[in-house]
């Protein structure tokens, strides 16, 4: 285990040696995915100086369910995109190579490549949730800034684990690769609000189906001292973070599968 | 005229091939479309203000951004980046027709075949089961008409302007990820620019990005009243004009710094 750490943090740093060798291209892409995110905050904002309140949320209150998502997601963004080259290396054979290391496959896709870029978005993210933080009525203890903390790991499990899956898919198909990108941006989108505000099968979909309430929703309503107009108990929304690692355990099982059925294209 | 139309009609044919592609966006754009008018519908629900555009407007102006988002000039072209990259750009200047048209003609059929691919499934969609209105006169829906036919000159004239700007290919990384986000803010894609503060809404109704959504589909859902259409076709006509002055000022300083590297 501490040697494939090791060997992983080895991976990341020859990828960001690489990447800094542009530096100009770096600078003007984290700057752009920073502004990116920023002008999509701007949207919200205007949205609330037009309408004051949101179901009874103010800004700030919307303004950490967005901070939680955008931390998680830019993070697993940067650090598990190796998973965007999969279907390539699927079609041109180089998976092969990774079957007759000695290590395991999901590490090394995962090791492939880290987006230093999306330090912009990440950014973007904290800087948000700090300023909802301050913003809030909320006395911020150590256990509160914790909880926060493990939502947050909770949703980098499961981007993490959406990026697994679509990899997955791409040893049967690589035509259904933007349906799973739709729900992954989409979740995205609609975590930035409560997901009390949706209609009732979207907000199923994302508690049940794909469990991203549980690293968003549900640990903000706890913090900010809501009640669930649905009726979730305490005990489930405190336990809810750890969803996000049983997703991620659940599509590593798919993925594993995946690869016993894999056949090489033979080039 | 006839090689430009021919540029034109080759690559709308071309692009018109990309028909799963087209059907898979459909899908990724119904889903955002849902999403967004949920949100607008929590919005409205949260106030009993009267605000500047009707719930039902805005809605059928959420999907109307859905069915015409291939048209929004948000990304560049990526065959001119790749032949900016590889020097192949050089034949593009040996072709006998002037760079900034050739581009121009390419752009046109760009911003159309792959909106015409996806409008229509999402305009049924929309109207069968999402709430989407039709236009609120038959007035209306010759003024929507018009001025997407504006707005389609207008957006060709600033993809042009952006794919010309890859000539320079360190700002091409920086075009790439910042613009999407500005014309996707100030043509009202992601909120109408009647719900923007009012401050804001003068500035966005000045620049060039209204033209390309905002105007027709106010027009669409009555909110511009259509004996104002031709301020809207001024505006579009004003702008793509400038952008054109300006591309062709930009190709002119871009062709006399440009080297190609030999191989």
């Amino acid at each position: 285990m501490a040697d494939s750490l090791k060997l992983y943090f080895r991976y990341i740093g020859i990828s960001i040696r690489g990447q800094m060798q542009y530096k100009a291209s770096f600078v003007m892409s984290a700057v752009g995915q920073l502004l990116l995110t920023f002008v999509e905050f701007l949207t919200i904002w205007a949205l609330f100086d037009r309408f004051g309140s949101l179901r009874g949320w103010t800004l700030p209150e919307v303004a950490f369910f967005y901070g939680i998502v955008h931390t998680a997601f830019s993070f697993a963004e940067g650090v598990v995109r190796g998973f965007d080259v999969f279907p390539a290396m699927v079609k041109s054979g180089d998976f092969d190579r990774m079957l007759v290391r000695p290590r395991g496959t999901l590490f090394q896709v995962a090791s492939q490549e880290v987006q230093m870029m999306r330090i912009g978005r990440f950014i973007q993210g904290v800087a948000i949730l700090v300023w909802s933080a301050s913003a809030l009525d909320v006395d911020w203890t150590a256990y509160k800034i914790l909880f926060t903390l493990g939502a947050i790991m909770g949703g980098i499990f499961i981007f993490s684990g959406f990026f697994v899956l679509q990899a997955t898919l791409a040893f049967w198909t690589i035509e259904s690769l933007e349906i799973v990108n739709t729900v992954t941006y989409g979740g995205v989108e609609s975590a930035q609000f409560p997901l009390s505000i949706y209609r009732d099968w979207f907000r199923k979909f994302f508690t049940y189906v794909i469990p991203l309430a549980c690293v968003n929703y549900f640990p903000a309503l706890l913090i900010l001292g809501k009640e669930d107009p649905f009726g979730t108990s305490k005990v489930v929304m405190l336990l809810s973070p750890l969803l996000g690692f049983i997703f991620f355990f659940v599509c590593s099982k798919i993925w594993q599968f995946g690869v016993r059925r894999y056949t090489s294209t033979g080039s | 005229m006839t090689a430009y139309t021919a540029i034109v009609s080759a690559r709308f044919r071309m692009l018109l091939q990309y028909r799963a592609a087209a059907m898979a966006g459909v899908v990724t754009q119904v889903f955002w479309g849902l999403i967004r008018v949920m949100i607008f519908e929590a919005f409205y629900r949260s106030t009993t203000a009267s605000q500047p555009m009707e719930l039902m407007d805005v809605i059928t102006y959420v999907w109307l951004g859905q069915a015409f988002l291939a048209m929004i000039p948000w990304n560049t072209d990526p065959e001119i980046r790749q032949m900016v990259r590889t020097g192949t750009v050089a034949y593009e200047m040996l072709k006998p027709v002037g760079l900034y048209n050739l581009w121009y003609a390419r752009a046109l059929a760009t911003r159309t075949a792959p909106t015409l691919l996806r409008s229509i499934p999402i305009f049924v969609l929309g109207m069968l089961f999402f709430g989407m209105k039709a236009p609120e006169s038959m007035v209306s829906t010759v003024g929507f008409a018009a001025a997407m036919a504006g707005a389609i000159i207008l957006s060709a004239a600033i993809s042009t302007v952006l794919n010309i700007s890859l000539m320079w290919t360190i700002s091409a990384e920086g075009v790439g990820r910042l613009v999407p986000a500005m014309v996707i803010l100030f043509s009202g894609l992601a909120i109408p620019i009647p719900l923007f503060p009012d401050w804001a809404q003068k500035v966005l109704h000045v620049l060039p990005f209204a033209g390309l959504s905002d105007y027709p589909f106010r027009l669409y859902v009555g909110q511009i009243p259509p004996e104002n259409l031709w301020m809207v076709l001024a505006h579009q006509i004003g702008w793509t004009i400038l952008l054109a002055f300006l591309g062709k000022y930009m190709v002119s300083r871009g062709i006399k710094r440009m080297t190609v590297q030999g191989g």
